[in-house]
């Protein structure tokens, strides 16, 4: 398959370019949101329009009732998010916990698709245990009890968890923490009894949650997948976050690239426009050659997820440690050659940045990903 | 073509490869005789080689994308990439190198008369003639459009005199492809992009010794040299037309940069973590993480490189495009040898040992010091990304 766009595809990132450069943009969604403090950090008629878009089933199987697409599809979207910074589940909805349904039973699709594919509902996804991305150690317990299970623990980084009405929760059901096996998945919904939020405002001005479970008590039909078998769902769903959040980081990279291209080209010193300068054209040009890299890399590894490769694992983590490194360099050449109106509020490149941090912490960093990827070669 | 005959063409050209490239021929390359260049005085290294590049010859796949008139296979793209793809996976060395086949032949290709083609791309796809390229001199480097080797009308023929430096393999080369200036008062109309025999009165050459111990390059002077316009009907001594060299050595450095960057594939754009590692056993934590940082750029860049074939090929590629994969494939791989050096530790220093073969991880690493300024310096690259991509002002 060549590494560009398909007509379908051509057309769709057209459609989502417009749709997202108007009713997603930073002014109409982030800002707007932010500057009225928002709880859910998010609006919930944006998420309507992207039902309405077909946006929210994209991944869902048509006999599901979604579009049946697949990661390339979604990694459009996902790019145009990150170009307008519009804050959205998304990412967590319709990408993490959409493929996680996917291994449900018909009862867990019945009763969660049809209101993700309106637009009714939002889910999250509750993988990490403390500060860093280690889904390799679970530790949060789910016991049986009855004919269900009782959950306890901590999970961290739960993205709009405190919006969303049902989370997926990865959970340990036998063995020790650091065990591949013994992992379950379960989708809880929002009204569990003994599921607390602390839920806080992080740098993006997205809203993020940390969830103790204290023996939160659980149907057996909350099972996504098989008890104990959950750490392959849990791969499938954590790859295609990854492959996901590394094309919202290329939109990122790119509007912030873009904004600081425009800059170089208005802003005058020394009787010049800042991008007669050679110190500025080659910095900008580097970028410009990243920024392209970590674009194919990112097409490739979502080509490689939809064709059920093999290599698609390595290549998630590639892309997801190359996107980290260039979207991190472009916002911080974003604020440098912007000069001081960089660090105001005013201006959007500081957003970028902000934007850029908290992707780079979801679903693991450069440094998890690049160490995932020495070891997946075999050092 | 359909998938179905893609497939079949598939079978046929592995069928035929396993009965033609002797495993000898299957082996990496690892030094410059393994490879063969042809040419008026060339030699085979072993039987091996002579039947691979033979077979080769016979079957146009010397240069497979050529048209069979000019000595190529025909083949499409697409049939072109699953040959490349049947090679690679058989470890395939290429049968024949050389500058006729990455530089003049598309020079020909795209601005050669009927008559050029016949002649010289049917030398260049059997071997018969090596040819070397003649652009920079001792002021021209990176500004090359200021060159000053000047040859003199006098009718029907020139008279060449000057001077050009890092000519490849000048020595052994048969023909040279050269740029000379024809109109002093006319900078960029005014060079001629001709051809003429090394072998001509008034042609020297002196290898420059490198700091890799090799000497690939050579300075060429040009004394009093007497070129013909014209080597009989419909075959002019220049490609183009007089006067237009500069267009004809445009178009190329844009293949050269392709071929430079390593978009073709090849060992520059993989992963070297795990095989340095399995090489030289414990790694210091620090340097491993160095390591796999570099493959994550090797892996990305890799992707880059498919895609940028795959855009080429449908014309979807920004014109500019070969020089940021210039700009990017060639920082990668001086990368790649900092590590290689800093793995093999001091293994890597010998400079003549057999075990080293001879000192071929020191001198593979100055070597590729010269990847970012040979084809136009990284810092030209750069320029021209300003320029022709980012539109950015003055540059």
């Amino acid at each position: 398959m060549p590494l560009y766009y398909d007509d379908d595809q051509t057309m769709l990132a057209e459609t989502a370019s417009q749709f997202m450069g108007e009713e997603g943009s930073i002014k109409n969604q982030l800002r707007h949101w932010r500057d009225r403090n928002c709880k859910d950090g998010f609006g919930h008629g944006l998420w309507k329009q992207f039902a309405e878009m077909g946006f929210t089933g994209m991944l869902v199987d048509e006999d599901d009732g979604g579009l049946g697409m697949g990661q390339v599809e979604a990694n459009i979207v996902l790019e145009e998010i990150g170009r307008n910074l519009t804050p959205s589940p998304f990412l967590s909805s319709s990408v993490l916990a959409a493929t996680a349904l996917k291994h449900g039973s018909n009862d867990v699709k019945g009763r969660w698709l049809p209101d993700l594919i309106a637009g009714e509902m939002v889910y999250a996804v509750a993988v990490d245990e403390g500060r860093k991305h280690r889904p390799e150690r679970i530790a949060c317990k789910a016991e049986r009890s009855g004919n269900g299970f009782r959950l306890s623990g901590k999970k961290d980084f739960v993205v709009y968890g405190a919006s969303s009405e049902m989370i997926v929760v990865a959970a340990r059901t036998s063995g020790s923490d650091s065990d591949t096996d013994g992992v379950t998945l379960f989708a809880v919904p929002q009204d569990a009894a003994g599921m607390s939020h602390d839920s806080v405002r992080l740098v993006d001005s997205s809203m993020a949650s940390h969830i103790t479970f204290d023996g939160v008590e659980l149907d057996g039909d909350a099972v996504i997948g098989e008890v104990d078998g959950g750490r392959d769902v849990l791969n499938a769903m954590l790859m295609a976050g990854r492959v996901g959040s590394a094309a919202e980081g290329v939109g990122v990279a790119r509007g912030a690239m873009d904004m600081t291209v425009d800059y170089l080209k208005q802003r005058k010193q020394f009787g010049k426009v800042i991008g007669e300068f050679q110190a500025l054209q080659h910095r900008a040009s580097h970028l410009y050659s990243e920024v392209e890299i970590a674009r194919a890399v990112t097409i490739k590894a979502a080509q490689l997820l939809d064709a059920g490769s093999e290599k698609a694992d390595l290549m998630a983590s590639v892309a997801k440690a190359k996107v980290a490194k260039v979207a991190g360099l472009a916002v911080r050449e974003g604020v440098q050659m912007h000069g001081g109106i960089g660090m105001t509020d005013e201006y959007d490149i500081g957003l970028y940045m902000k934007r850029d941090r908290a992707l780079q912490e979801f679903l693991g960093d450069q440094y998890y990903h690049a160490g995932r990827v020495a070891e997946l070669s075999g050092y | 073509m359909s998938d179905s005959d893609l497939e079949a063409f598939r079978a046929e050209t592995r069928a035929w490869l396993d009965a033609h490239c002797p495993p000898e021929m299957r082996e990496p390359v690892r030094d410059e005789d393994d490879i063969y260049w042809g040419g008026r005085n060339a030699s085979f290294k072993n039987d091996a080689q002579k039947a691979w590049f033979e077979a080769c010859r016979d079957k146009g796949y010397t240069v497979p994308a050529w048209p069979k008139d000019y000595g190529g296979a025909g083949l499409t793209p697409a049939q072109a990439k699953v040959l490349r793809e049947e090679m690679s996976r058989i470890g395939a060395r290429p049968p024949l190198s050389s500058f006729g086949i990455w530089m003049l032949g598309p020079a020909l290709l795209h601005f050669g008369t009927e008559g050029q083609k016949q002649r010289f791309l049917n030398e260049i796809a059997r071997g018969e003639i090596r040819w070397c390229q003649g652009y920079s001199e001792p002021g021209s480097g990176s500004d090359l459009v200021s060159l000053q080797t000047f040859g003199e009308d006098k009718g029907d023929h020139w008279v060449v005199n000057g001077q050009k430096i890092w000519t490849s393999y000048a020595d052994k080369a048969d023909w040279i492809f050269c740029l000379v200036r024809t109109d002093k008062a006319n900078k960029y109309q005014g060079i001629t992009f001709m051809l003429y025999d090394m072998a001509s009165e008034g042609v020297s050459t002196k290898p420059i010794l490198l700091i890799s111990g090799n000497s690939p390059f050579c300075e060429t002077f040009f004394d009093d040299v007497s070129v013909p316009k014209s080597y009989g009907e419909d075959v002019p001594a220049y490609v183009g037309e007089v006067n237009r060299g500069w267009d004809v050595a445009k178009y190329l450095l844009g293949h050269e940069r392709e071929m430079i960057s390593g978009a073709d594939g090849g060992d520059r754009t993989s992963a070297i973590g795990a095989a340095l590692t399995r090489a030289n056993g414990e790694i210091d934590p620090v340097l491993r993480a160095e390591l796999a940082q570099f493959d994550v750029d090797a892996l990305a860049y890799s992707a880059m490189g498919e895609k940028f074939l795959d855009e080429i090929k449908v014309g979807k590629a920004h014109p500019a495009q070969p020089n940021m994969m210039k700009y990017a494939g060639t920082e990668l791989n001086k990368r790649r040898h900092e590590l290689i050096m800093a793995a093999g530790g001091s293994h890597a220093l010998e400079w003549e040992s057999e075990d080293t073969g001879g000192g071929k991880p020191s001198r593979n690493w100055l070597r590729t010091k010269a990847n970012s300024i040979e084809g136009g310096t990284s810092e030209v690259m750069l320029n021209v990304i300003s320029k022709r991509i980012l539109d950015l002002p003055g540059a």
